[in-house]
């Protein structure tokens, strides 16, 4: 039907190398970008034995804070903040591909939809930011 | 001609005769204005006439002459020479791909998936001839015009390293094309490809690396269409288990 085939059995089949993903930065990038979902995993996770802590009592609570000071902890948290950041970037332009939105019949441009996204991103946890110091104090 | 050459490191593999490819240099004139397919062509005529390679128009609308140049996936009669002169350039098959005899990949896999998709107009029910055309707004054109670009030149293949991973996976160009379809106000078969493009080895092997689209050479932005076809099979299967049959 499409014509004639190869014969399979003179056929050089190349292995992708397990290497792969270091060869180009853009592969590089992606992989990044999916290792920030176990980043974001492992955070929740403590988060909710964080939450689960409040119901052992406030010593139970106090003590698992004080060892999340650690400096394993801190360090583990700041390069989560990092890849969550990273995420949420990477996030926002994927949704700017994936939806296309439309005032009457144009097209709104991809970027602006991004840009619009982190915008309101930043604005949202500014908000969050204020109300925390509010309650702070 | 003022003399200068440029380097070629060119694969060569002989079915029957070499266990693996191998890297064979060749150096040709450089012209400013010469891309790399000019460069192979003058290989073969002046040089060595035992080099196989596909090519066609030359301009960039058959997809004929897909190769890897210095590792990325690109049309040979669009890739310049003094883009990457004077550094040696390595020309490749394109990878995912089996090697059928030195530039020259087996496609067949390709092929099969482009039919798989069913990229015709199928229709519920047939207009008779005398009530003339299915019409169509330049709108309803534009929601699937970027997507009749595809000239199956296959370096999104190439680029996609899911597809390098898992060779079952439908791949950047066939889901195009099916969306392409589904996507046409005149067509009304998105269920008869559903099977295909909604299975595990469709859409849904897709991680948006994002490399296709980033490769073609004809903007059609297969990422889009294949995660715009994620939403609306997914809407569809809500359809499907929410709404009673006649509705759907």
């Amino acid at each position: 039907m499409n014509g004639p085939r190869p014969d399979k059995s003179m056929l050089y089949y190349p292995k992708m190398p397990v290497t792969w993903w270091l060869r180009k930065r853009s592969y590089f990038f992606f992989m990044m970008r999916e290792l920030s979902s176990v980043f974001i995993a492992i955070f929740l996770v403590v988060l909710l034995v964080q939450i689960y802590q409040l119901r052992e009592g406030p010593e139970s609570y106090a003590a698992f804070v004080q060892g999340l000071g650690s400096p394993g902890w801190l360090i583990f948290h700041a390069i989560a903040l990092l890849f969550a950041i990273y995420h949420s970037i990477t996030w926002f332009i994927s949704t700017s591909v994936v939806l296309p939105l439309r005032l009457g019949k144009r097209e709104i441009p991809r970027n602006l939809v991004t840009g619009l996204n982190i915008g309101a991103w930043i604005g949202v946890s500014l908000v969050i930011l204020g109300l925390f110091l509010t309650l702070k104090g | 001609m003022n003399g200068a050459t440029a380097t070629l490191n060119v694969t060569r593999y002989s079915p029957g005769q070499d266990q693996m490819p191998r890297s064979q240099s060749y150096s040709v004139p450089y012209q400013k204005d010469w891309v790399v397919l000019d460069a192979l062509n003058y290989i073969k005529d002046h040089i060595d006439g035992t080099l196989s390679y596909r090519w066609s128009c030359r301009m960039g609308v058959c997809g004929s002459c897909g190769m890897m140049v210095n590792g990325v996936p690109k049309l040979t009669c669009a890739a310049f020479l003094r883009d990457y002169y004077p550094q040696e350039i390595r020309i490749e098959p394109l990878v995912n791909f089996p090697i059928i005899r030195d530039l020259v990949i087996d496609m067949s896999d390709f092929l099969d998936k482009l039919k798989s998709v069913k990229p015709w107009i199928i229709r519920k029910t047939e207009k008779q001839i005398s009530e003339g055309e299915y019409l169509q707004t330049p709108e309803e054109l534009n929601a699937y015009q970027q997507f009749t670009q595809c000239i199956n030149c296959m370096l999104c293949y190439a680029a996609c390293p899911v597809y390098g991973m898992e060779p079952e996976f439908l791949g950047p160009a066939a889901i195009a094309l099916g969306y392409r379809y589904n996507m046409d106000s005149r067509d009304q078969g998105k269920e008869s490809r559903q099977a295909v493009l909604g299975s595990h080895d469709g859409v849904w092997q897709c991680t948006f690396v994002g490399e296709c689209t980033e490769v073609c050479p004809k903007e059609v932005d297969p990422a889009a269409a294949i995660q715009r076809s994620k939403v609306e099979i997914t809407k569809d299967w809500f359809k499907s288990v929410l709404l009673p049959w006649g509705q759907r």
